[in-house]
């Protein structure tokens, strides 16, 4: 534990935190401008600095993509009255938002989002239990719903509660037996290891996409996003989960939900499509430079970026899942088809073996 | 009492959401193109592009003049007295006062005000005004920066009202009684 390792992981942590809310607060934006054009509508492109439009070319172009209107949304939440309702339960309502923004932020620790820069590894913490850190800590988020639920003393917030930790049962399970067939393939825990296995044999979905599949609804439900957004579900419960919260608190609330989208989407883009690696132009070995390192990074946010439109989009194609067809989705289908998968691959490999 | 909706059971087909998904991704995919590439957005980006108002739409109310620039108002108060939310302040001129700006009406009002903090785009007066002197004209946005600004005199509220000639009540008026100072009486 020398100084220096200290130094680097503090940088680390201090700049994918910025960037993972970063770009949390631009898939606000991302999802209000595809929500748009789906629903034939413009989204906002007004919002900007009065100098802004004097800039050319580039000033009124921003300004018509929204550019700005993250910020615009995090200083309105700033400056929002932090309104504590009278009837809430007060210890408990202040512990919610932090429960729940906490894993969403610390998950990213694991997932290498690029190789080397310099002789620093592109990843917070290299763990060799890296996936079993993620499912234990990604579990953890749903507390901070629960309790939200509870502490609101409200009865639709209880249900968004109650209705999620239902939810986080039913697809825990699943999602952790869908990536063991990943982990039988590449042999090792570690998922700088299972980039670098992609890396030589190409990417995992094209192996176990089943496993894929699994995951990747597996994921939607723990994000809480449509068609699993049950917690939330506002045309049945007001607004779930966060009804009686305001301001910064029900902000926070918001960023866990991105947040754990971009760890969703990464730890897919990890385990699934390669990491930061691509088949050509030399981005699938370490990097050597500076350049390349920067490159490797680039596309492991490109890809990131993929995965979150995908996710973004499949909000408005699809309608809402019932309480009790989630369930069945969970327990009845997916749990023994994860078996069944685990079953194949490992006879599959053992065959070759 | 609980009503059983028989539902058709979904087949294996639907039960993998798949028809579903592409359908789906089909709408979407239909709408965004055409929102992105084709202009067929629904929105009105509203301060540059503006509406086409209704002739009968009841936007501000304003005073008119008659066909030959007069005041048509006589300041007879109806508009003030029944006014709900009590916008309408007129100041009559009083014994001694100015006379009407046409040749057969008593008088008219010294000054009108109509307060449009206060108004709330009823068209009571409108309807009540005898003399139709006051009309719901097209403006919907008013706007101000202090609560004097938004106060509307006479002139300003004659300026915006614009001419509108409507039956012509007193023009009418006046021929009649001019015909009947002639032998025999054309009515």
């Amino acid at each position: 534990m020398d100084w220096n390792f200290i130094i680097f992981s503090l940088v680390k942590v201090a700049v994918v935190i910025g960037a993972v809310q970063t770009f949390a607060a631009y898939a606000v934006l991302a999802e209000r401008k595809i929500s748009a054009w789906i629903q034939d509508r413009v989204g906002p492109n007004r919002c900007a600095p009065p100098f802004m439009k004097y800039v050319p070319v580039i000033g009124p172009f921003l300004i018509s993509c929204g550019f700005f209107q993250p910020l615009a949304d995090g200083l309105k939440f700033m400056l929002k009255e932090d309104f504590t309702p009278a009837t809430v339960r007060k210890a408990y309502f202040w512990i919610a938002p932090a429960v729940s923004v906490i894993p969403a932020t610390i998950v990213i620790a694991v997932i290498p989002f690029g190789s080397y820069l310099g002789h620093q590894k592109m990843v917070i913490a290299d763990l060799n239990v890296g996936i079993l850190y993620t499912f234990g800590i990604v579990s953890l988020g749903v507390y901070g719903i629960v309790l939200a639920g509870y502490a609101a003393n409200s009865k639709y917030p209880f249900l968004g509660g109650i209705r999620s930790s239902a939810q986080m049962i039913s697809y825990e399970i699943a999602m952790g037996m869908s990536v063991i067939p990943v982990f039988l393939i590449a042999s090792t825990l570690n998922l700088s290891q299972v980039v670098n296995w992609q890396s030589h044999h190409g990417w995992l979905v094209l192996y176990a996409p089943l496993s894929f599949l699994i995951f990747l609804v597996a994921s939607f439900a723990e994000t809480n996003r449509t068609p699993f957004d049950l917690p939330e579900a506002e045309t049945e419960l007001v607004g779930g989960y966060h009804t009686e919260y305001g301001s910064m608190k029900f902000a926070l609330f918001f960023l866990a939900e991105y947040s754990n989208m971009v760890a969703a989407s990464g730890m897919m883009v990890t385990l699934f499509f390669g990491g930061w690696t691509l088949p050509f132009w030399g981005l699938d070995q370490p990097a050597h430079s500076i350049v390349i390192g920067v490159a490797q990074i680039l596309v492991f946010i490109i890809k990131m970026a993929v995965l979150m439109t995908f996710f973004i989009w499949i909000r408005w194609m699809f309608p809402r899942f019932r309480y009790d067809q989630l369930m069945d989705l969970g327990w009845r289908r997916f749990v023994p088809l994860s078996l069944v998968n685990i079953l194949i691959t490992a006879i599959v490999l053992w065959a070759i073996a | 009492m609980a009503i059983t909706v028989n539902r058709r059971p979904l087949t294996f087909w639907e039960k993998l959401y798949l028809p579903a998904f592409v359908g789906g991704f089909k709408v979407t995919m239909r709408h965004a193109w055409g929102t992105l590439f084709q202009g067929k957005k629904v929105t009105m980006e509203y301060p540059e592009q503006k509406w086409t108002v209704p002739d009968d739409y009841r936007g501000a109310p304003y005073l008119v003049k008659d066909q030959e620039g007069n005041t048509k108002c006589v300041s007879c108060q109806l508009c003030e007295f029944v006014c709900p939310p009590k916008a309408i302040k007129i100041y009559p001129p009083g014994p001694a006062g100015q006379s009407a700006d046409r040749s057969n009406a008593e008088k008219m009002p010294e000054d009108f005000q109509i307060n449009f903090l206060r108004c709330i785009y009823c068209g009571l007066c409108q309807e009540v005004c005898p003399e139709e002197a006051i009309f719901l004209r097209k403006d919907y946005s008013i706007t101000g920066v202090t609560r004097e600004e938004l106060i509307y005199d006479k002139e300003k509220l004659l300026a915006l009202g614009g001419t509108q000639a409507g039956v012509q009540k007193w023009k009418h008026k006046l021929d009649e009684a001019k015909g009947q100072e002639s032998f025999p009486v054309k009515v």
